[in-house]
């Protein structure tokens, strides 16, 4: 684990908080998709917890960001309220994105959190678009894009890099390596597996990051925040792992359970707990009272959604375009 | 003074360049080259690089950008040269442009205008004569323009510059050479309604792009013979405008589609529906369509022009849905 000299101990119990606050809300969903609350695809972060929370650590509230279908751990990362992201898995207006988008399509408009993107690479352009606004605007924003390493088998990636690094575009680009795209191993697709040499093809700093330390992840996201900041792109390639299944659809049968279990040996919670105790930064009193926070707001989250109300399917035709001025016709 | 459609086209950007300063051009070849079809010729040194933006040729990429910078509230022209290369930005269209304001629930809107060329009849050969128009028009979300006139070419693009969604402009090629004199009361267009652009009182021809001029040429020959065709010209081909129709059919009671796409599953298909289902008892005859034959586009020149609408077969068809044939 990466010893920071700038973490403090309420740096670390923020961080602790906040990889926990996923975990146990994500525990929660699936528990609720057993019971029929929750629908469709349900994609979990369990394990790569410490790569959004680091990640986005590193931002400021006026930096964008755009995520994939597995964005549970970026939304509620990025601070959107862990109430209005289940009420959006249970597809209740009172949700993120009023229940149209679901699991897959988180969005915050004044977060500046743009999906929940669930085409592989579909984001990556949007990101591209996002940063060039921030340019032409003089606007001094950065916008982080994440995707998983399947993406960068995609045509997206690659015209999205080049197009990135040939304008100076304000983009961190990360790459959640979680070896595994859907049931292909990195090496299956891709016959070069570095990703980070990938991008520096396309001439922007790139470095690989252990992602499941989280203050490895900050201190990276943090120098490429800078880089992007003075405008130009970078790439952080973050070799992760995901716990559990790509869905709920997956029965795991492209790797073995050692292999499952030599990850879990080095669960980003585990390990920040146990530096943090080591370092003097977190206590085990400290790390109960965030386990009893984190169970009530997630507590708090599900009670919310089952409050939440279902938008009348008079309304069904809403939000395709914007409303018009009914006078324009004439 | 006469003026082409193409210049009317290179008129919008300008307006839209001069009058919203978030406004910009990216696309392939726009800028030193001057645009495939040399409507963006001159705007380089008149705009500079930063609003008339080359890009490489990655059309995922740079449509979604566009896309982007909507969302990051510039307003982007993006120019994919033809029709035919838009199938490499499908995925940005379809699942971003068109979905992002419902996807998010109303928060997002993407109000990008997309221009591309579209058509057949320059002896392109298949790859680069396709007529997409219709199959966008198939996707809710996106607004789809045709403009056929000097006047829609002149004025469609900065009245699509203040959409708050996506919309999707398709030149025919055919037309870019066509000249004219613009019609100097027309000021601004809407994005709403069908045209007549002939009046006429025994069939209605609904089309749309290129099908129009070829569609008058053809009333024209029909007046001497005593068939007197209204010409709707139908201008937006998403959403449709129902009454237009209606008011057309309860006028003439007779219906002839003349549409450049192909038949199957295709536009023409939805408007001959869509006259049934509004006004099926002012039909005296049932409504016939005349659309590009079901092959790819030929590159000989008779073959493709037998392939396509043309004047006499528009003239033909019309004779027989008025019992003539």
């Amino acid at each position: 684990m990466t010893a920071l000299p700038a973490l403090d101990g309420p740096t670390a119990l923020e961080l602790y908080r906040e990889m926990l606050l996923i975990r146990r809300f994500e525990e929660r969903c699936v528990e609720l998709y057993g019971a029929g609350k929750i629908r469709g695809f349900l994609h979990l972060y369990d394990g790569e917890e410490a790569v959004a929370v680091g990640v986005l650590r590193a931002l400021a509230h006026h930096d964008a960001v755009v995520a994939t279908y597995r964005e549970h751990g970026q939304a509620l990362a990025r601070g959107l309220p862990a109430g209005e992201v289940m009420a959006e898995l249970f597809g209740k207006r009172e949700g993120s994105s009023g229940g149209r988008g679901g699991s897959m399509h988180v969005f915050d408009a004044k977060r500046r959190f743009y999906g929940g993107n669930a085409i592989v690479g579909g984001g990556i352009p949007i990101a591209v678009g996002l940063a060039l606004a921030d340019k032409l605007l003089a606007r001094p924003n950065v916008t982080v894009c994440f995707f998983g390493e399947g993406a960068v088998a995609e045509g997206e990636f690659h015209e999205s890099l080049n197009l990135a690094s040939l304008w100076r575009l304000p983009v961190v680009f990360v790459c959640e390596n979680n070896l595994y795209a859907m049931g292909s191993a990195l090496d299956v697709d891709e016959a070069e597996t570095d990703v980070a040499a990938k991008a520096r093809g396309y001439r922007m700093a790139a470095e690989r990051v252990d992602g499941m330390d989280v203050v490895a992840v900050l201190a990276a996201a943090r120098r490429a925040v800078e880089i992007a900041r003075k405008g130009a792109p970078c790439l952080l390639e973050m070799r992760t792992y995901r716990f559990r299944a790509h869905s709920m659809f997956d029965s795991q049968g492209y790797r073995d359970k050692a292999e499952i279990e030599r990850w879990r040996a080095r669960d980003p919670l585990t390990a920040l707990a146990h530096t943090g105790k080591a370092h003097g930064l977190l206590d085990d009193a400290a790390l109960a009272a965030a386990e009893v926070a984190v169970q009530r707001e997630v507590d708090d989250a599900v009670a919310f959604a089952e409050r939440g109300t279902l938008e009348p399917p008079e309304h069904l035709t809403r939000h395709v375009t914007a409303p018009r001025d009914p006078g324009r016709r004439a | 003074m006469t003026v082409s459609y193409r210049e009317c086209c290179k008129l919008a950007l300008r307006q839209c360049l001069d009058q919203e300063p978030r406004a910009f051009l990216m696309g392939e070849d726009v800028a030193a080259y001057g645009g495939c079809y040399a409507v963006s010729k001159g705007l380089l040194d008149l705009y500079g690089p930063e609003r008339i933006r080359d890009t490489p040729l990655s059309e995922s990429a740079f449509v979604g950008v566009g896309i982007g910078a909507a969302m990051g509230g510039m307003r982007p022209i993006v120019e994919v040269m033809t029709c035919n290369f838009s199938l490499l930005a499908l995925d940005q269209i379809i699942n971003n442009a068109a979905t992002l304001r419902h996807m998010s629930g109303g928060q997002l809107g993407a109000p990008v205008v997309i221009r591309m060329a579209t058509g057949a009849g320059r002896q392109l050969a298949a790859q680069h004569s396709h007529s997409f128009e219709g199959w966008y028009a198939h996707i809710p979300g996106l607004r789809i323009l045709a403009p056929a006139t000097l006047e829609d070419a002149r004025f469609m693009l900065p009245a699509a510059l203040r959409e708050q969604d996506p919309v999707m402009i398709f030149e025919h090629i055919f037309l870019y050479n066509q000249e004219g004199e613009l019609d100097a009361k027309v000021t601004a267009v809407d994005l709403e309604r069908a045209a007549v652009r002939r009046r006429g009182a025994h069939l209605s021809i609904l089309t749309y792009g290129a099908g129009v001029q070829k569609s008058l040429t053809a009333a024209e020959a029909l007046a001497a013979e005593g068939l007197d065709v209204e010409v709707i010209d139908l201008r937006v081909l998403r959403p449709l405008d129902d009454a237009a129709l209606i008011d057309t059919v309860k006028r003439t009671h007779r219906v002839l589609v003349v549409d450049e796409g192909w038949r199957s599953g295709g536009l023409s298909a939805e408007l001959v529906t869509r006259v049934c289902e509004l006004c099926f008892d002012e039909l005296d005859a049932p409504p016939a369509r005349l659309c590009t034959a079901e092959v790819p586009i030929p590159y000989p020149k008779h073959l493709e022009d037998a392939a396509l609408p043309q004047p006499a077969t528009i003239a033909a068809a019309a004779r027989r849905v008025c019992g003539r044939g």
